[in-house]
């Protein structure tokens, strides 16, 4: 499906969406109390088929954070990658990981690094850092005196 | 010099003329005693290095080669570095049964020792129940893995022991019904007697297709009593890191790694005992000449020859097959093994009842 | 003293597998929960070896951070540095000349070889045969001896630069990598034999770890271990980069789902990647072998995404800049992350031993998956 396609199916879903056709593919940002039922229709809809989430990862852009999710369907071969910003203050989003089962590590590490919190997540304690860690490192103004080595 | 017998007979003779039958006797023991002791460490040493360079062989490498000519020094060299070792206990282990458990794995190999004919006329004590004493006396190892497995307080230890009994438990019984496959060719359950039964041939010879079949059984039962791969589901480093003796260090983990070679040896030894003739020299039935050429090399060779051949068949398994899963192990035993070798055991007393063997 | 030991309150036996233990190969910690020999539960705890590359790809330029990602995952470094290579491309928009194409596809199937081989001795001694390991060994060393002629490093090979290749190749490069192809024809097929069709072999793999269709695309799993369960997901086949569109090669895809058909791809795909190798290594075009590029990199504002297949699966590079000389933010998709998560859900129900044969079977890289 071309980006043309996919933008008139995507706001038949949700006229709110903004799109950017930049990048190599297209980007649709989405509000995140909207996401859940965006990411149900397109997982879903036959037409759609987005059953591949390939990358899942947050930018921390200072004044706010934004959700990135790369997706790509198995059948079609078309690709979407979803924005969403979040409250740097209190960043919360809806998981995908019953959507997509391959979220629930990639969400957990978000969770830690970047202190995302994932609303229904079934597991959400760290993965990576040790249970006591405070901060978020892959925040940018994270700071670690001891173990942060400037370059 | 290989005639063992003349050696014992000397020394009886001598003992008897300077002391009292009992003061003889006692001496004897004590004799025997060592002796034991040192055929252990001495076998330990030689089976470990033997070990370690058929693996080398079989791996494309060298094996050790520094200590002593082409590395034939650097078992002994380990076994210092063992004794000098710390032999920890672990805080939280059942300490006496800890400290008790290699001891009893060795004294177990230790006795084994005592039906095992070395040579013509050269063995310990010739029981007239020789072949059930041995039958009994292996199993008596588990309890040993169990009890280092148990006490250790060690999750793999304690996975590795109830592995390791499970396992040794299944297959006593294959590896009885193969030895009674020779006793009822025999006729008797004296070592001695099974050996002199090979005279005219040995049994794997003379015992037709039954015999192959429980030879066969033998050996995989066997190898999987004495815990090696690709049954070595009770140390199974790669699930189980070393499984029942992971807490065990120093000369307590040597004690356990020498019974292992130790059983090895022993069981290598029944083996060729029942089924290869144990001591007695290839004799082809009535071949005079023949039998009279092969009746120069000494039993003693004989002996050593057979068993050294059957453990490198059993280190042969080791270093090519990948090991068995826990079901896998047992349904093998008892949905296959098992009912084969039952099957065998009545092919085996028509055969001896109707005279059909050589 | 049973009491003691750390059970639930069901009374299953909880176990910590790792951060030591000899077929975790690296520092993965799996703390199983165990009904007897049965797996109930595989919880993973990551982080031992977590650099957090992605935080000091940050303060290093355009050139530098891809030194980096060779220490993700090390046994397909050239591979990874690909990656980053073609992504830090992508946003300047620079051509490389056709030798530094070739020259790039000829490292990356060296590498996913060497990677395979060590693979199949590692997962041959999880399950109990040591012998596989040492012929495996032999092997690599062949490709690591090529490696360290022409990169001058063995395992962290920093070869792939923006534009190019760092240097030109060896001159002995071609004859060795043709004895090289003679080796290893005879030996690929000594494996099978070794291994491929034992009965034991067979009886730990058959029908262990499996993982339907559906959930390995759900898992995002990639690499050899969807192929197995019949996704077709070779990132050579669907986006060719480089020079893949015009070469000669079949995408292995099973339908075992198991680990078995995991084992079959890896070993298919090695015959893949010598004939690729066989096919280039007499047509290297003449010519640059590195594009002129400027001394200090600056990537335009935007994002850019490029991904690469490595031995073990997808792997993928997400470079946010601000126009800079240093990423605003780096995300790097690892393909071992990804399989991992599918563990639990592969080892459920399955035995000790098992677990073993499915971490063997899934390649695992535990720098790559912490990063």
């Amino acid at each position: 499906m071309s980006n043309e396609e996919l933008k008139s199916v995507l706001s038949g879903f949700n006229p709110g969406l903004t799109f950017e056709e930049s990048g190599e593919w297209l980007v649709a940002n989405v509000e995140p109390g909207e996401f859940l039922s965006l990411a149900k229709q397109i997982r879903n809809n036959e037409s759609l088929s987005f059953d591949y989430l390939f990358c899942l990862t947050c930018i921390d852009w200072k004044t706010h954070l934004t959700m990135v999710y790369h997706l790509t369907s198995t059948s079609f071969r078309h690709h979407l990658v979803i924005k969403s910003k979040l409250d740097s203050s209190r960043p919360e989003i809806e998981t995908v990981s019953n959507i997509w089962k391959t979220a629930d590590f990639h969400e957990r590490e978000v969770a830690e690094l970047f202190g995302v919190n994932f609303l229904n997540h079934p597991d959400l304690r760290k993965l990576i850092l040790p249970d006591e860690w405070s901060g978020f490192p892959l925040r940018k103004n994270y700071e670690d005196p001891v173990n942060m080595i400037k370059l | 010099m290989w005639n063992l017998a003349g050696i014992s007979e000397s020394i009886q003779n001598g003992l008897n003329r300077a002391l009292s039958p009992a003061w003889a006797l006692t001496v004897e023991m004590i004799i025997v005693g060592i002796s034991v002791i040192g055929l252990f460490a001495v076998l330990g040493l030689i089976l470990v290095i033997m070990e370690r360079k058929v693996s080398a062989y079989m791996q494309v490498r060298l094996g050790p080669n520094r200590v002593g000519p082409k590395g034939m020094l650097q078992s002994l060299a380990d076994t210092v570095k063992l004794l000098v070792k710390e032999g920890l206990t672990p805080d939280k282990a059942d300490k006496f049964l800890f400290n008790l458990a290699p001891f009893i794995a060795m004294i177990a190999s230790m006795l084994l020792l005592v039906p095992i004919g070395f040579a013509k006329n050269f063995q310990i004590w010739d029981l007239n129940i020789g072949v059930l004493y041995l039958a009994a006396i292996s199993s008596v190892s588990v309890i040993s893995i169990l009890m280092a497995g148990w006490s250790s307080n060690n999750k793999y230890s304690l996975l590795g022991a109830m592995r390791s009994g499970a396992q040794i438990v299944s297959y006593e019984l294959s590896a009885g019904f193969s030895i009674l496959a020779i006793v009822i060719l025999s006729g008797s359950l004296r070592i001695s007697d099974i050996v002199m039964a090979q005279e005219n041939g040995w049994w794997i010879f003379k015992g037709h297709i039954p015999v192959l079949i429980a030879f066969v059984i033998f050996l995989v039962a066997v190898t999987a009593e004495t815990n090696r791969a690709p049954f070595d589901l009770a140390e199974a480093e790669s699930e189980l890191t070393a499984g029942f003796h992971t807490e065990y260090s120093g000369m307590k983990f040597a004690l356990f790694f020498l019974a292992e070679y130790v059983n090895v040896f022993i069981v290598c030894g029944i083996g060729a005992t029942l089924f290869l003739g144990g001591w007695m020299p290839l004799h082809i039935g009535t071949w005079k000449a023949f039998n009279h050429i092969m009746d120069y090399i000494p039993s003693s060779i004989w002996f050593f020859g057979k068993t050294f051949f059957l453990i490198f068949v059993i280190m042969w398994f080791r270093w090519t097959f990948p090991r068995l899963r826990i079901d896998q192990l047992l349904n093998l035993e008892w949905k296959y093994l098992l009912p084969i070798s039952m099957v065998n055991i009545l092919l085996i007393t028509l055969v001896a009842i109707m005279q059909w063997h050589f | 003293m049973i009491e003691e030991l750390m059970t639930t309150e069901q009374g299953d036996l909880v176990i910590n597998v790792g951060p030591q233990h000899p077929s975790t190969h690296g520092v993965l910690h799996l703390v199983i929960t165990l009904n007897g020999e049965t797996i109930k539960k595989v919880e993973p705890h990551l982080g031992y070896i977590h650099r957090s590359i992605e935080k000091m790809c940050e303060s290093l330029s355009f050139r530098q951070f891809i030194y980096v990602t060779s220490r993700m995952d090390y046994l397909s470094s050239h591979i990874n540095n690909h990656g980053c290579a073609l992504c830090v491309e992508k946003g300047l928009q620079i051509e490389v000349p056709p030798r530094g194409q070739v020259i790039r596809v000829l490292m990356d199937e060296l590498t996913r070889i060497a990677s395979h081989v060590l693979w199949w001795g590692a997962l041959a001694m999880d399950v109990g045969a040591i012998t596989p390991f040492f012929y495996a060994f032999r092997e690599r060393e062949a490709i690591n001896d090529i490696m360290e002629e022409t990169c001058g490093a063995r395992l962290t090979m920093n070869y792939m630069v923006p534009g190019g290749v760092m240097f030109d190749l060896h001159p002995n490069f071609q004859k060795k990598v043709h004895e090289f192809i003679q080796l290893f024809k005879s030996k690929v097929d000594e494996y099978d034999e070794l291994l491929t069709n034992n009965v034991i072999f067979k009886a730990r793999t058959r029908g262990i770890g499996m993982l339907s269709y559906e959930d390995a695309i759900s898992y995002g799993c990639s690499g050899p271990t969807a192929r197995a369960s019949g996704v077709h997901c070779d990132i050579r086949k669907l986006y060719p980069y480089e020079v893949y569109s015009g070469l000669q090669f079949e995408e292995i895809i099973e339908s075992g789902c198991d680990s078995y058909a995991r084992y079959v791809v890896r070993m298919k795909e090695m015959r893949q990647s010598l004939s690729i190798v066989e096919q280039l290594i007499d047509n290297i075009p003449e010519g640059d072998f590195q594009a002129k590029t400027k001394a200090v990199l600056k990537l335009p504002k935007g994002e850019f995404y490029s991904r690469v297949e490595t031995a073990r699966g997808e792997f993928g590079v997400y470079i946010v800049s601000e126009g800079g000389m240093t990423p605003y933010r780096i995300k790097f998709r690892s393909p071992g992350f990804s399989n991992l998560s599918a563990l639990d859900h592969m080892a459920r129900g399955q035995k000790i031993g098992d677990l073993v044969a499915i971490m063997g079977s899934l390649d695992l890289v535990i720098p790559d998956i912490d990063r």
